[in-house]
């Protein structure tokens, strides 16, 4: 059993915590309340490769390992986790396409990906359709050579900016079971009958924008069917979403790393009663369970993150570190805002940032009660074979 | 043209700083890549993607150092050479410079780059003894860099504005931080640098006597805590004893 980093790895770790102490920490505050668009630290993430992430290489990606892959996520959400949603959802659509284009839609989209001149996400969430994703009703009609799509996806991170989704939808309404129906359409931004809603108002989670986006009878070419192949869009989507759980349970352990030196810095600082209030048990034990669980968390996603780089089928493994790591990520939080009393509670300290960003994680990616019945479900079958 | 550029591992900026027994600076803490390096760094690999060529780093120091210029590597440059020797332990200026030279020598550059001083020494003495040594005209304080043909044209910085300087090359010049903000390097990059040459030489390989250190630190003495200003209640005429203040200071 080793615990330590390679070099690679911890490379890369330098590389964004780095970035993250020059580029995003000294600006986020700032640009958090204000609403403003992290323009500059876009620009510098695509001079550093960050969209190509998973990328392969022959595609201009560096392809990291899953382990990189939530280092990268963690380090970033330390300054602002905000930004990491810029890379999430485009991170997965780029492994999509590797992992189910043909090769022509792979030659075709992913060398622009991987640089960032073109972005991405991916559209799976509808008004009426989130945890079920087979009740989704956006649906796509074969007509000649082309899909006909009418429907509206919701919390589309990236939506403005994204020249190119992937958009689940039901190619055959009636299939049974109901996944055989659905597939994953490659809908480029400016197709006709394509549009962007307006951004959603949210209570963190600042900095990159969520919106709905609408299709109305909107042409999309056959040869934009990811894969090839119809229904195979939730399978695809789903195997998606473990990378997805690993770079959430990343941004949770960052964020949380991030509560827990704030708090830290701040006890050992303030003063009450004549002596610091880091000497008082009470703030003693919130540490010590803070740092605890942090390292817990980090645990348990590299555990999840090397269970994707074995090829191993993974849902358990990244469901437990979505889920334990986001929810110690909204404890850690809220800890660090009682430690900061008043102050946590004002905009001057990032620590309501934190608390406000938190949420996010236990709901993103399949919502931690989701992933409890998934977990849950493993278990039952783990189960059934012992006995 | 080909560029060399001097990197020298230091103590992180970031953290606190000890002393040894010897009064040289410990260094079993944390240590970075010099942030001023990383300005000479980002200028050589800025002449070599307008000029074409290749960027060498070279640095002194222990086996570890190997990861200063493995950072400098994946900034994009070519190669790197590491002097490391148990007789370079404590080595003073004139030795590094001596060490240094003849690992440049050998490589005949059109160019080399040091920062105007190193992080930690701060002596500002290594880059005059290499120009001296390698017989280059040296062109200090850079805060701007053309290369036309062989001419070589500097803006060099001075305590209230700059001159313009002119060289042949060969030559050497001194960067302040002001030359270039150094990039990021890339994931890829992280990952070819991997592959890239770092050449490990002794002494006895560059031909350099070891002789020791002709300096050594007598004392140490620790700078002066700034004292706290004197601040000046508005009786009325606060504006009368502010213009004293400022006019006794020579200020106005």
């Amino acid at each position: 059993m080793d615990f330590e980093l390679s070099p690679q790895q911890a490379e890369f770790r330098d590389l964004i915590r780095e970035f993250a102490r020059r580029s995003i920490a000294p600006v986020a505050r700032e640009w958090e309340l204000s609403g403003r668009y992290p323009a500059e630290i876009v620009d510098e993430m695509k001079k550093m490769g960050l969209f190509g992430v998973l990328v392969p290489d022959e595609y201009g990606g560096s392809a990291v390992d899953a382990v990189s892959y939530a280092i990268v996520f963690e380090e970033i959400s330390k300054a602002w986790m905000g930004i990491a949603g810029i890379l999430g959802s485009h991170s997965l659509a780029t492994w999509m396409l590797a992992r189910y284009g043909t090769p022509g839609q792979r030659r075709r989209w992913l060398p622009g990906l991987a640089t960032g001149e073109h972005r991405s996400g991916i559209a799976l969430t509808e008004p009426g359709a989130g945890s079920d994703l087979q009740g989704i009703s956006t649906v796509a009609r074969r007509d000649g050579a082309d899909y006909i799509v009418n429907g509206a996806k919701t919390w589309i991170t990236n939506a403005r900016h994204a020249d190119l989704l992937p958009v689940l939808v039901k190619t055959d309404a009636r299939a049974e079971p109901r996944h055989r129906g659905m597939s994953l359409l490659m809908i480029e931004a400016g197709t006709l009958g394509f549009s962007v809603g307006k951004d959603l108002d949210k209570l963190g989670y600042k900095g990159t924008e969520s919106a709905e986006v609408f299709f109305t009878d909107c042409r999309v070419p056959v040869e934009n069917l990811l894969g090839g192949e119809e229904g195979r869009g939730l399978q695809q989507a789903l195997s998606a979403l473990e990378f997805g759980r690993v770079n959430i349970a990343g941004r949770a352990v960052g964020v949380a790393q991030a509560c827990l030196d704030r708090a830290l810095d701040y006890a050992r600082q303030r003063q009450a009663f004549g002596r610091p209030i880091a000497d008082f048990q009470a703030i003693q034990l919130k540490l010590a369970d803070m740092a605890t669980e942090v390292q817990a968390a980090r645990l348990l996603t590299w555990w999840a993150a090397a269970a994707l780089d074995a090829g191993k089928r993974a849902d358990l493994e990244t469901g437990m570190a979505k889920l334990y790591a986001s929810e110690i990520c909204i404890k850690a939080s809220l800890e660090a805002m009682r430690i900061h009393g008043g102050y946590g509670y004002s905009t001057e300290y990032d620590v309501e940032r934190f608390y406000r960003d938190a949420p996010l994680m236990a709901i993103g990616e399949g919502t931690n009660d989701i992933l409890r019945t998934v977990i849950a479900r493993r278990l039952y079958r783990a189960h059934d074979e012992e006995s | 043209m080909k560029i060399v550029v001097t990197v020298k591992q230091v103590p992180d900026p970031n953290s606190t700083q000890a002393l040894e027994s010897d009064n040289t600076l410990a260094r079993d803490k944390e240590v970075v890549l010099d942030p001023g390096d990383e300005c000479g760094i980002e200028e050589g690999l800025q002449l070599k993607e307008a000029h074409g060529g290749e960027v060498v780093l070279v640095s002194m120091g222990p086996e570890r150092a190997r990861d200063a210029i493995r950072k400098g590597l994946s900034m994009g440059a070519d190669r790197g050479i590491l002097i490391t020797d148990e007789k370079l332990a404590g080595a003073d200026a004139l030795l590094t410079g001596r060490a240094l030279a003849a690992a440049i020598k050998a490589e005949s550059p059109d160019l080399v780059i040091c920062a105007t001083e190193s992080y930690d020494g701060s002596t500002g003495m290594v880059p005059p003894i290499l120009a001296e040594l390698l017989g280059l005209p040296q062109l200090t304080f850079a805060k701007k860099v053309e290369v036309n043909g062989t001419n070589l044209k500097v803006n060099r910085q001075t305590a209230d504005g700059y001159m313009v300087v002119e060289a042949a090359m060969p030559a050497l010049i001194t960067v302040t931080a002001a030359i270039a903000e150094p990039r990021y390097a890339s994931l890829k990059g992280i990952m070819a640098a991997r592959s890239k040459e770092v050449k490990q030489v002794s002494l006895q390989d560059l031909g350099v006597d070891g002789g020791g250190p002709a300096e050594t630190i007598e004392s140490v003495a620790s700078a002066e805590t700034r004292k706290a200003g004197s601040i000046i209640e508005d009786d009325g005429n606060a504006v009368d004893q502010i213009v004293k203040v400022l006019a006794d200071a020579k200020v106005i």
